[in-house]
Parts: structure tokens; C-alpha cells; sequence
């Protein structure tokens, strides 16, 4: 129902531009065709029905898939530049390593779940494209969790944060991970109308 | 005292004319010899010095509050007022007292014979790092000899000097006569630095006259000049005595005579008590009397007589002290210059008070040390001191140097005091003497302010011509003797004069390119690192501690005024930083010196490149904290097996009244092993209370408010505790050890005051939080690939570490294990709370005496040396330059911040920095270090640095700037980060890679020379010689068997050691000590001390004829050849021959031949060069300690690592590549 509803919202807005007539057109078309196979035969309405359920369901499942993993992104969104504005705040002197590491850190492990979660989803609804676009950014996660040393205190470690320039190559990581999460955001976007456009 | 007079006077003769006859040479030297003084040791000194108190400076405050300390409770009171007063105006409060107290006068001879004794190892000093002035030495060294006969006799020196110098000059100011009496004081001071002479002379015209007075330096145009100039309101006092002082004293400064009231008592005192003990005084002390009736009503003279001086000397130690302090910090300020040169020599440990062993030592640091000045009392109270002030002065060489600096130097601020004394006192003397100034070339460099507004940017003026030397090609492969005879000093920045005078003691602050690229990409194509390094807090000899209400600080970034700052006129001052405009404040307008506004470029602040401020309640967050201590200790049956606990129970019961702090200091112990022992000490109680806590997994305090516990109140609980200790747990059957839980107990008893815990740990923690398991495996200790584990296997440490950070406290690790304890995890604790960490391997108190030595002698140190509660160290530099990466132990709270709960003199930091914007718009870049913290007497102070470096546009002006030395540590500062964030052999990679790197840059910038060649810069030859001392370092070197701790320890060393203990870590020092000489030797306390040449690391320069010493920084050996000369081993090792030496000899004893006195001075100079005295091994060339010898020469091939040939001819490979 909900779906629908946002659907049915969606609807009317593209309405109110070009594609409305163009719609009037299809339905009627549709009606008129439903017509004519009721004409024709009785049992491809009830082979069609069964596709078209699946088919249904099937663009009912894209639509909730995109949908979340639209605001998955707007959470990865909202983390990143949390990220920004923390690490910006330790650069700017605002904070100091220490509570600014502990915020950090509190934040790793949701933001490595709830991305590899999309990209997961992106597997099992066979989007390769966007599996693959996902995968070297979960796998980086990953990969930059399990390599923090036995002695630091997480990805984000204190002692170490203002050596060696770790400040701002963490910056551009939260920066390069905004920049990704926004293209991300739109492709789902986009996905999401094109799905309910569809349904 | 007479005859000890006539003595003395020869040799001050003999000085003063090479002072006067090489202006220039003797000019540098000159300061050099004031500079070596410590203002912090002087405390006594200072006092004497009076004259620099009237100065007001802090210096004394500074000394002085110790001292008062020191001294007892009743003076304690007082204490405070002349701590606090160091203002400026402290001069007039001194001079009262002066006045008032004639019998202080007389206490101060005495100490004025300290200063001497003091003095005497200050010129010493100079003399070794010079090489030069032998006589100098020499007289010094009679100085210390008869210390207080020398005082005494001083005047009469001072006047036949006098004498000669005054004829031209009948017309001396009443003040200088002043002035003059008070340098006839010093004199014995002067005796001892010659050089000084000069810059008085120069004094003399510059204070108050246009520079065209400067030129003339002689002491007889001098006395004209000030004749001229200081018309005084006083009398004029016999021109003879004011021409003495000046001759002989270059010293005798203005500002002196400015204070002169005090100083002037002084003299007479001085002189009273040598005309009574000695006719040949007499001359003089009329002078002085003369003068002091002519300018004061001082009844003092009469009063002068010894016996009474003795309880009044307290008195007027105590309040003069602060007085006092002002007057030393100028004089440390004028000495500046001559630190760079004389403070290689000094350094820490025989200046500073930390060295002296007495209790004073800390306080001398700190505040003013008034112990010496008690001693001095003591001393006084008979006429001829002679014998008693000896001894006194004795122990604290250092301090007489500083007076003398103090004196010169106080112009700065002694200026104000004097007008302020003037104005109390008869307005006669003239305080004009303001223009005590340095040496006329310092003062054209340094008061630019007004003419020269872009002094700072001028820096590279004189500079222009190339350094033929630093460039000068080596053709490494064939010159094979590229290491030095002498040891390597720091490179001078290639900056005009006037800069490098002012600029800041290679010893605290070092840059690896003294010749700053202009930008990254030429900085980048030298391929050399850019870093500093500072060793911030180091033990000083001297230092200008300034009071003012307002510390002059930029606007815009908070820079501290510097001498590098330029005065766009007499209001404005442009920040060396970042280039903002700021006002000059009120305050800072008035110059003291010259009693006269508008003379800021004349403050001790932009006088001198390393001073202490004073701080405000501005800059501190909560009042200061008291020092308190907690010793955290293993009680487990490995631990009482080892036995540590009877040798830290002893040298913490020797040690109990020298521990720094002041009535609040506080105390407490804490025990573990499986369970947790607090100790109750609460006062009153009959006897110490034991509480044992066994809940581990929840540590909680039983009596929150008992367990630490003032020091002097609960004193002979803490005694008996100490005492009952070591036996307590003689027959413990457990062997667990819960250091987690214990330190956690620890924090929750420090976090409300903050402070210093001391934890000794003998084994792997095995109970609760932070408990650890074994990670080393023996088979891989001389793997030559990957070295796992050198990082912790645990945050535990490393949370507790930052949670102590933020409450102050400061976690020392003492680690005495015979087995693997993980120090890599363990150290963690102290790398991030800026501790410090020791580390004894194998230690057993019977089993291992050598390692038991060393305990008990770093265990000394560690407990007296000075330290800084709740500290914070801000570095900033020029614009267009940051800092990328620290080292060191410490956190770094935000990006130029480090946060050091504790500071203790030992500890050194690096900084890697990188060229953010090109510098092309200016030619000089400058550092600063500030350095924030609690003194043990609760004072907050400010410890400021500045460096100033031009900037260069070429490739070849860099690399003529290399400091090879600082380099070296930076680079191995990076390669233990590194080996940690890597890997080991990524470390060692980058290590050679550095070279290749470097020297094929260099090859690739002449291509001229022949490819075939492996060519290198002369400042850079000693390059690829330290790249693989380092690689064969304990560290990181790999296919020798190494122990993880060891390797760990060494990595530790590397991060915290300041530089020049670093170096004799990486790269030792080998001497040939079976035919030591007299040749080149110098001359400390009185003592000659042979300087052999260096030796090459390598087998080939040992002889079996030979007996070698070798100075690894820590450990001294001895190697004695089979065929070693049996008169050697019989005249030094007391043994019949080589055969009959012991396998294990860790004391060369003390027989009474010529040689044996060589070598054991040779060593004993060695020790008093750092703070950690090392052990002493003998190894025989058969023994199988003798691989440990042999492991250090790194020139030499071993089974697992490259000659130094063979890497040359490595490096060249890849250089082809």
C-alpha cells in the first residue's frame, strides 16, 4: 500500500507534465487491448495474469529494494558528513583526538553494515552494475577494519590520527565516500522512479 | 688570603690580554664563558651576584624560590614575594635589603667564592667546547682550586688590573665606581671567562653611547667612553678601581653598576674582608670603601665582618634572591651567544643543577637554587672561607659561570632595576649602565628594531659566499677515513652574524637542513628529510627567566616575541610567523636597562632565543598542581627474586629530600601481585597501614584520602614503609602479576592531582585487564625476515595511557625482567602519557651487579632531576611550512599540540615538517617551540625556544646545509614508525633507499664528475657511515639474534632520546686509551682531562698492543689486547697482567699513577656529559663478552650485514640502477 501510495504520488506528478497525455493514451489502449484478448481467447488471460504477477511482484521487489537502499544511502549520506564535520572540527582544533577518535569509531561498524547491506541486496536483485560500483567501497571497509593493528583503538586511533597526514587522507576518504554515497543516492533514485514507472 | 690572592692574579693577568687583544675572537669567546653559567645552577651564584637581582630579573626568581626552599620553611614565606616580584622593580626591594642587612654582604662573599667555585667549571667548559684559551682554563681551574681564596684575592687582582686600565681614565662615573667595586667582585668571575673582558669593554660604549663608541673596544677607551657617557651624580670613586673592574671583569657590566647597590655592597664586603685578611686587598677595598660611603649610606662595610654574615647571609640570601634572579636572567640572556658554543661542552649534567648532586640541584633548576647560597652562608661565616667555601663551591660548578653571565646580560632588565635602586637609594649611581648591553656587534644585530626593520629578512647578508668546506666533494669509496679525530658539532646556519649570535643552542633545537629549500619540489629533489629536533626541556646552564604582566605574544598566531621579530618602529612589532603587525604593548616599551621607554628591541625577550616566562593565571586551567608521586611496584616472587626492592627502598630513602616539589609534594605506594596492596601513610598513625585489595576485576580505592599523602608531614611513616619493603615480601608464594588492575588503581588515585607514577614490572602481566601472552618465538630472533610483534597486542595500555594523559599523570615504566614481558605493549603506558621507560634486561640484584649499578645510578637521576607537571608543548613555525608527523613520547591533543603530562629534561621529540607554500617572498623561516608547564614549586612557566634558518633556492646550498647528525635521528625516528606500521624490512629499505636516494640527487646536480664514482657533499660523507650504523643497530638490524624486548627498548631509545645521546647510541665513540696524553687535553674542575682522538669502528684500528675505550651512551667498554703493555694493566686495572684480569670488571680503580688519573678522568668527563651515568665494562680480548664489544664496530663485516665498503659499493650499485 504504501508503495502505491508513493507511486500513485509519483503519478501525479509526472502528470502535470508531458508524459499525461501520453498515459491516457496507454491506459486506454490497454483497456482497448484487454477488450480484444477477451475477444480472442480464455486461457493466455489467465498464462499473462501469472507473468504479470510475477512480473508485479518482481517490480514490487525492485521498488522496495531501491527504496531502501535509498535511504541506506541517505543514512551513509548523513554519516559521511558527520565524518566531515568531525574530523574538520579536530583539524580546526574544535575537539580533541581523543573524544573525536571514540565518536569516529562508535560509527565504523554501522557504516561498514549498513553498506555492505546494499550491496548485498544489489547482488541477490541481480543489479550487477551496481554491485560492482559497490563492491571496491565494502570491500575497502572491510578491508580497512580488519587491518587496524592489534594496539590501535580502531580505525580511528588517537595517538596516531595527526601523524603522518592520517588526518587528511581520513578526510578525503569521508570526502571521496560523500562524493560516491551522493552518486549512489541518485542511481537509486533514478532506479527507484524508473521501477515504480514501471510497476 | 693574601698570598692565595697573588696567585690568582698572574693568571688573571695572563687571561685578560688575549681577551683585549683579539676583539673578535675573544668577543665570541667572551660570552661563551659568561653563557656557560647556568642562571638556574647560579642560584648561589646569583645571590652573590646581587647585582644581577638588583636587575630584577627572574632568572634569580627563579633560583632564588628554590633556594628558599631549600634553605627552610622560614624562608619559604618569603620565598613567594620574590618569586612573584619578578618584576622588574624586584631591584628596588633588593636593594633595601642590601642595604638594610650589611651582614648579608658578608654572607655573600661566601658565596661570592661559590660563584667562583662555580665558575671555575663554566670556563671549563668553554675551554673544551672552544679548544682555545688554555690559560683561561687553567686560571680557572686555580679559581675552583682555592675558591675562596681567589675571591678575595680577586679585588687585589682586580686592582693591579685596574690600575693599569685606569690610567688613561681618571674620570670614572660614581656609578661605575659603583659598579666597579662590584666587579671587583667578579673578577675571579672574569678570571675564569677571559673573553667576557671584551664584550664589557664594548658594554661600556654601546650602553649608553651611539654605536660610533662601539668600534673601540679597548678597556681604556671603554673607561673613557663610560666616563663620557655615564656622567654620575656620585662621586667619582677612584678611577683605578672602575678601570679593574672593566679590564678584568669584561663583566663588570653596567648593569651592574646599575644594580650596583647591591653588587656594590658586595665589593665591598668583598674588598672589607680582603683588606682585613690581606694587605694586598687593601688598594682596593679603600676604593670600595670609598665608593660605597660616596654612594650609599651603607654603613656596610663595618658591618662586613664575616662571623656575623653568617646568619644574616640567610636572611639576605632570601630576600636578595629575587633581586637576584632578575639580575641572572640578563646575564643569561648576554650568554646566549656563547651557549651555542660553550653549551656543547657544559650540556646538561655538570652545569645544571640536575648534575649537582646535592639536593640543590633541582631547585637550582628551578627557581633559584638557594642551597649554594646557604652553602655560601655557611661557608661565610669565617673570614677566610677559604677552606669551607671550597668544598661548597666544589659541587656546583656550573653555578659561578652563570653569575657571570647574569651580570652582562642583566642590562636588559637590571636597567630598570637600577633606576629603581637609583631612585631608593642615593640618586647617584647611574643606572645609565642600561647599556650593558651585549657586544657592540650584538647590539647592531639585534636592536634592528630601529634601524634595521627587516633585520630578520637581511640574515642571509653576509652569508652569501658558498661554503666551500660543506660542499666539497668526497669521493666516498676511496677517502676511508671519513669520520673525524674530533667529534661531530651541529653545522652553524648559514646566517649573518648578529642572527647566529642570537639563534638557538644547536643542543635543544636542530634542524636537519639548516639551509631551508624554498620550496617542496626543491626539497623533494634533495631527497633529504626535513624535520627538527628539539630537546626542549634540557638541563640549562643559564636562562633568562622574565616576569611581566603581559607576555608579548602575536595576535594572530600566538607567537611569543622573539629576537627574530622586526620592530617597524617603536610601537609595532611585525611577528616572524606570519607577518601580522602588532602593537607593542605599554609595558614592553619601558626598557629597565636604559630606564627609558621606547627601547623594546633591548628586552631579555628579543634578546635571547631561548627564555622562560613566568606565566599568568592565564595560562593555566586549574591551580597549579602539586608534584606528586606513586610508585607502583611488583611484588610477585620474580620480582622480590630479582631483588629491584631493596635497591629503589635505598636510593628512594637517599633520595626522600630531594625529590622536587615543594611543602605540597606528595607521596604515595602502592604493591602488587595477585592482589593489590595500598599502603596507608595517613599522619598520625604509629605505624604504615597495609590494605590489599583482591578484587581485581573491579579495582576500587579502600581509603580514597590516605593513601597519597604529603611528604613532610608523614615522612617517617614513608621511612619505615620504605624501610619494611624489601622484607615484606621475602617469602611471597605468588607469581601472578596484575599490573592492569594495578594501574587502574593507580589512575583513580592520581586522576584528581595528577603527577608522576613510577611502575616496575618484572614479568608479563598474567590477572586481569591487560593481561598478556608470550608473542616471542626464540627461533625467530635472528630471522632475517619479518620480525612480527613490534607493536602492542593490546589497546589496554594505550587507553590507560590517554586516560592518564588527560588527568596529568605521567606513567614511568621500569622494567627489570630476565624473560620476554612484551615491552612493546607494556611501553605503551609511557609512549602516550610521556613517560619515560627503562628497561633492564636480565636484571638480578646479585646474579647481574652491573645492571644493578645502573638502577641505582639512573634510579638517582630519575628521582632529583627536574620535572614539569600538566605540560603542553605548542610548536609553531613560519607560514608556508607545517609539521606532518611527531615523534616522541607524548599525545598530540590537536595538530601542533602535544599534550605531556609530565616533562622531564631527558626527553627529546622530532618533528617532520613539509614546505606547504614556497617561501620565495622571504629569506629567513623561523621555529618555536612554547613550552607550558607546572614547576615542582607550583609555579607556571613558559619555556620558549625560537630557531631562526634562511631559506635557500639552490640545490647545492641545501645540501651544503645538511646537519647529517639530526638527519640521521629523524630518519631513524621514521623508521621505527615504520618497522611498526610495516614492517621491518620496509624500514631498513627506506633507511638505504634514503641514501641511494640522496647521493644520486647530488650526483645527478654535478655532472661533471665521473659516474664511476660514489660522490658525496662533505656535509653528507658521515651519511651512508651512520645509514648503516643504523641498520646494524640493535633496532633493526636482522641476523643477529636479538631479543624482541631489546629490539623494542632500542626502538623506544630512538623515539625519545634527545639527539646527541641518540648518536652516541647509533654511532659510538672509540678511543685509544693506553696512551692517553696530554696533548689537546682540556681542563674541567681542576682536573686535566686527555682528549684522545676518535677511532674508526672497526677491528682494523685495534691493536693487540692497545686498550680501547668505547662510549656507547649507556655502556662504556673497555677492550684490552692480548699483548696489552703490562704497565697499562698494572698502572690503571691494577692487575700484574693480562692474564690476572677479572672476566668481569666494571670499576677501574683508583691507583694513584699518572695514568690511571688520565683514563679515569677521561671516563669520569665522559659520564658528567649525560644524565644517565653508563656502566663500565672491562672486556678482555678472550672473554665472550667480547662479542658484545665487537658487535658496535659497525665498519666491519659481520656474517649477516655489509662492511662499510661493501656498502658503499652497495649503495653505488643502486645509485647505477
Amino acid at each position: 500500500m504504501h508503495q502505491n501510495y508513493g507511486f500513485r504520488l509519483f503519478k501525479v506528478d509526472h502528470n502535470s507534465r508531458h508524459a499525461a497525455p501520453r498515459r491516457r493514451g496507454r491506459r486506454a489502449p490497454v483497456s482497448w487491448d484487454q477488450g480484444l484478448s477477451g475477444r480472442v481467447g480464455v486461457r493466455q488471460p489467465v498464462l499473462r495474469k501469472k507473468r504479470r504477477r510475477r512480473r508485479r511482484r518482481r517490480r514490487r521487489m525492485e521498488v522496495v529494494v531501491f527504496v531502501f537502499s535509498l535511504l541506506d544511502c541517505c543514512a551513509l549520506i548523513f554519516l559521511s558528513v558527520y565524518f566531515i564535520i568531525t574530523l574538520s572540527d579536530l583539524e580546526c582544533d574544535y575537539i580533541n583526538a581523543r573524544s573525536c577518535c571514540s565518536k569516529l569509531n562508535k560509527w565504523v561498524i554501522p557504516e561498514l553494515i549498513g553498506h555492505a547491506i546494499v550491496t548485498v541486496l544489489m547482488l541477490i536483485s541481480l543489479h550487477w552494475f551496481i554491485f560492482l560500483l559497490n563492491l571496491p567501497v565494502a570491500t575497502w571497509n572491510i578491508y580497512r577494519f580488519i587491518m587496524v593493528p592489534s594496539g590501535n583503538m580502531g580505525v580511528f586511533d588517537p595517538t596516531e590520527i595527526h601523524n603522518r597526514g592520517q588526518l587528511k587522507s581520513h578526510m578525503k576518504e569521508a570526502m571521496i565516500k560523500l562524493g560516491f554515497h551522493l552518486l549512489c543516492f541518485f542511481m537509486y533514485l533514478y532506479s527507484m522512479i524508473l521501477a515504480l514507472i514501471n510497476d | 688570603m693574601s698570598a692565595p690572592a697573588g696567585s690568582p692574579r698572574p693568571a688573571a693577568s695572563a687571561r685578560i690580554p688575549p681577551r683585549l687583544g683579539g676583539a673578535g675572537a675573544s668577543g665570541a669567546a667572551a660570552p661563551a664563558g659568561p653563557g656557560p653559567a647556568p642562571p638556574q645552577q647560579n642560584g648561589p651564584a646569583q645571590n652573590q651576584m646581587q647585582f644581577p637581582s638588583g636587575y630584577g630579573l627572574h632568572p634569580q626568581n627563579y633560583i632564588a624560590p628554590s633556594g628558599h626552599y631549600a634553605q627552610g620553611p622560614g624562608k619559604m614565606t618569603s620565598l613567594p614575594l620574590d618569586s612573584q616580584r619578578g618584576d622588574y622593580y624586584s631591584g628596588l626591594y633588593t636593594v633595601p635589603t642590601q642595604n638594610v642587612v650589611t651582614p648579608n654582604t658578608a654572607g655573600q662573599q661566601p658565596g661570592a667564592q661559590q660563584m667562583y667555585g662555580r665558575v671555575l667549571p663554566a670556563p671549563h667548559m668553554a675551554g673544551s667546547a672552544l679548544g682555545s684559551f688554555p690559560g683561561a682554563t687553567s686560571s680557572a681551574s686555580h679559581v675552583h682550586m682555592s675558591a675562596s681564596v681567589n675571591h678575595h684575592n680577586s679585588p687585589a687582582v682586580g686592582a693591579a688590573n685596574s690600575s693599569v686600565a685606569s690610567q688613561g681614565f681618571p674620570s670614572t662615573c660614581g656609578h661605575y665606581a659603583m659598579s666597579t667595586v662590584s666587579n671587583a667582585a667578579y673578577p675571579r668571575v672574569s678570571y675564569s671567562s677571559p673573553p667576557a673582558g671584551d664584550p664589557y669593554g664594548q658594554q661600556m660604549f654601546t650602553s649608553q653611547n651611539a654605536p660610533p663608541v662601539r668600534p673601540i673596544r679597548d678597556n681604556s677607551f671603554s673607561g673613557q667612553n663610560t666616563a663620557i657617557s655615564h656622567p654620575s651624580p656620585l662621586p667619582p670613586p677612584p678611577p683605578q678601581q672602575y678601570h679593574q673592574e672593566q679590564s678584568l671583569s669584561g663583566y663588570s657590566t653596567l648593569s651592574w653598576s646599575a644594580s650596583g647597590l647591591p653588587s656594590t655592597q658586595d665589593n665591598l664586603l668583598r674588598n672589607h674582608t680582603g683588606s682585613l685578611a690581606t694587605a694586598n686587598n687593601n688598594p682596593t677595598s679603600p676604593v670600595a670603601d670609598s665608593l660605597s660611603s660616596s654612594v650609599m649610606q651603607n654603613v656596610q662595610p663595618p658591618v662586613s665582618s664575616p662571623v656575623v654574615s653568617t646568619v644574616l647571609s640567610g636572611a639576605s640570601s632570601a630576600r636578595t634572591p629575587a633581586a637576584a634572579c632578575h639580575p641572572a636572567e640578563p646575564a643569561a640572556s648576554v650568554t646566549q651567544p656563547s651557549e651555542l658554543f660553550q653549551q656543547k661542552g657544559v650540556d646538561s649534567s655538570s652545569t645544571t643543577s640536575s648534575a649537582s648532586p646535592g639536593p640543590n640541584s633541582y631547585d637550582a633548576l628551578e627557581g633559584g637554587s638557594y642551597p649554594d647560597m646557604l652553602s655560601s652562608s655557611a661557608s661565610s661565616p669565617a673570614p677566610d672561607p677559604a677552606p669551607e667555601s671550597d668544598p661548597t663551591s666544589a659541587p656546583a660548578p656550573a653555578a659561578p659561570q652563570p653569575s657571570k653571565v647574569a651580570k652582562p646580560f642583566g642590562y636588559g632588565y637590571p636597567a630598570l632595576q637600577p633606576g629603581y635602586q637609583n631612585a631608593a637609594a642615593p640618586p647617584g649611581s647611574g643606572p645609565p649602565s642600561a647599556s650593558p648591553v651585549y657586544s657592540g656587534f650584538q647590539q647592531y644585530a639585534q636592536y634592528p628594531g630601529l634601524n634595521q626593520l627587516s633585520s630578520g629578512l637581511g640574515g642571509l647578508s653576509l652569508q652569501s659566499a658558498p661554503q666551500p668546506e660543506s660542499l666539497r666533494p668526497v669521493n666516498l669509496t676511496q677517502d676511508r677515513n671519513v669520520l673525524p679525530v674530533t667529534p661531530v658539532w651541529a653545522p652553524v646556519p648559514n646566517l649573518n652574524l648578529d642572527l647566529r649570535k642570537l639563534n638557538c643552542s644547536p643542543d635543544s633545537f636542530r634542524c636537519t637542513l639548516t639551509s631551508i629549500p624554498q620550496t617542496q619540489a626543491l626539497l623533494n629533489k634533495a631527497k633529504l628529510p626535513l624535520g627538527l629536533l628539539l630537546h626542549p626541556f634540557r638541563d640549562l646552564t643559564q636562562l633568562p627567566v622574565i616576569t611581566s604582566n603581559t607576555i608579548v605574544r602575536c595576535r594572530s598566531c600566538r607567537t611569543y616575541i622573539n629576537p627574530f621579530v622586526s620592530f617597524i618602529d617603536q610601537r609595532r612589532w611585525k611577528c616572524n610567523l606570519c607577518y601580522r603587525v602588532n602593537d607593542v604593548p605599554e609595558e614592553f616599551m619601558y626598557n629597565p636597562l636604559t630606564r627609558s621607554y621606547g627601547e623594546p628591541h633591548k628586552r631579555p625577550e628579543v634578546q635571547n632565543s631561548t627564555v622562560e616566562f613566568i606565566a599568568s593565571s592565564d595560562y593555566m586551567l586549574r591551580p597549579p598542581q602539586p608534584a606528586v608521586y606513586l610508585f607502583v611496584l611488583d611484588v610477585s616472587h620474580n620480582a622480590v627474586e630479582a631483588g629491584y626492592l631493596t635497591i629503589l627502598c635505598q636510593s628512594l630513602l637517599e633520595n626522600l629530600d630531594k625529590l622536587p616539589g615543594d611543602s605540597r609534594t606528595r607521596i604515595g605506594f602502592l604493591t602488587f601481585d595477585s592482589t593489590i596492596h595500598f599502603y596507608d601513610l595517613q599522619e598520625g598513625l604509629s605505624q604504615p597501614q597495609m590494605l590489599i585489595v583482591s578484587e581485581i576485576d573491579d579495582v576500587f580505592l579502600p581509603t580514597p584520602d590516605s593513601l597519597l599523602v604529603n611528604l613532610h608531614e608523614s615522612k617517617e611513616l614513608i621511612k619505615d614503609l620504605l624501610n619494611a619493603l624489601p622484607t615484606m615480601f621475602t617469602n611471597t608464594r605468588e607469581t601472578h602479576s596484575a599490573l592492569g588492575p594495578a594501574l587502574q588503581a593507580a589512575f583513580k588515585l592520581m586522576s584528581p592531582t595528577g603527577g608522576r607514577v613510577s611502575v616496575f614490572q618484572t614479568q608479563l602481566p598474567s590477572l586481569g585487564a591487560g593481561l598478556l601472552q608470550s608473542r616471542e618465538d626464540p627461533n625467530q630472533r635472528s630471522s632475517t625476515k619479518v620480525v612480527q610483534h613490534l607493536g602492542p597486542a593490546t589497546d589496554f595500555y594505550k587507553k590507560l595511557a590517554l586516560d592518564c594523559s588527560g588527568q596529568q599523570t605521567a606513567v614511568d615504566l621500569f622494567l627489570l625482567s630476565s624473560q620476554y614481558s612484551d615491552l612493546a605493549s607494556l611501553a605503551c603506558m609511557s609512549k602516550y602519557s610521556a613517560g619515560c621507560i627503562y628497561y633492564y634486561p636480565s636484571f638480578h640484584c646479585t646474579h647481574n651487579p652491573s645492571q644493578a649499578e645502573k638502577l641505582q645510578k639512573d634510579l638517582r637521576r630519575y628521582l632529583t632531576r627536574k620535572i614539569g607537571f600538566e605540560a603542553v608543548m605548542r610548536i609553531r613555525c613560519t607560514k608556508g611550512l607545517s609539521m606532518h608527523t611527531f615523534h616522541g613520547n607524548f599525545f598530540v591533543r590537536s595538530t601542533d599540540l602535544l599534550s605531556l603530562a609530565n616533562i622531564n629534561p631527558d626527553a627529546g621529540f622530532a618533528v617532520q615538517l613539509s614546505i606547504e607554500e614556497s617561501l620565495t617572498d622571504t629569506s629567513l623561516v623561523c621555529f618555536q617551540t612554547a613550552l607550558l608547564y607546572t614547576s615542582s614549586k607550583g609555579e607556571r612557566r613558559i619555556r620558549v625556544h625560537t630557531l631562526c634558518l634562511p631559506v635557500v633556492s639552490s640545490l647545492a646550498d641545501v645540501y651544503a646545509g645538511v646537519d647529517v647528525q639530526a638527519a640521521i635521528c629523524l630518519l631513524a625516528n621514521m623508521a621505527v614508525d615504520r618497522s611498526v606500521s610495516s614492517s621491518l624490512s620496509d624500514a631498513r629499505d627506506a633507511l638505504v633507499n634514503a641514501v641511494v636516494d640522496s647521493l644520486s640527487a647530488y650526483g645527478s646536480t654535478i655532472s661533471n664528475l665521473q659516474h664511476s664514482a660514489l660522490i658525496a657533499p662533505s656535509s653528507l660523507k658521515l651519511f651512508p657511515l651512520y645509514v648503516l650504523a643504523l641498520l646494524k643497530q640493535k633496532a633493526f638490524r636482522t641476523g643477529t639474534s636479538t631479543r624482541l624486548d631489546d629490539r623494542v627498548y632500542a626502538m623506544c631509545q630512538i623515539k625519545c632520546q634527545p639527539l646527541v645521546h641518540l648518536m652516541k647510541m647509533i654511532h659510538p665513540n672509540l678511543y685509544r686509551i693506553d696512551r692517553l696524553t696530554d696533548e689537546g687535553a682540556i681542563h674541567v674542575n681542576d682536573r686535566v682531562v686527555p682528549q684522545p682522538p676518535l677511532q674508526k669502528l672497526s677491528a682494523e684500528k685495534l691493536t693487540r698492543e692497545g686498550a680501547f675505550l668505547m662510549d656507547c651512551g649507556s655502556v662504556f667498554y673497555i677492550w684490552i689486547g692480548k699483548s696489552c703493555d703490562n704497565n697499562f694493566i698494572e698502572d690503571v686495572l691494577g692487575c700484574p697482567n693480562f692474564a690476572s684480569i677479572p672476566q668481569k670488571m666494571t670499576h677501574l680503580p683508583e691507583l694513584d699513577t699518572l695514568s690511571s688519573e688520565r683514563a679515569r678522568s677521561f671516563i669520569t668527563w665522559l659520564r658528567d656529559n649525560r644524565p644517565l651515568s653508563p656502566v663500565l665494562h672491562v672486556v678482555k680480548d678472550e672473554s665472550p663478552a667480547k662479542t658484545e664489544f665487537f658487535q658496535h664496530l659497525i665498519e666491519d663485516r659481520t656474517e649477516a650485514a655489509f662492511s662499510y665498503y661493501e656498502f658503499l659499493l652497495h649503495i653505488q650499485q643502486q645509485i647505477c640502477k
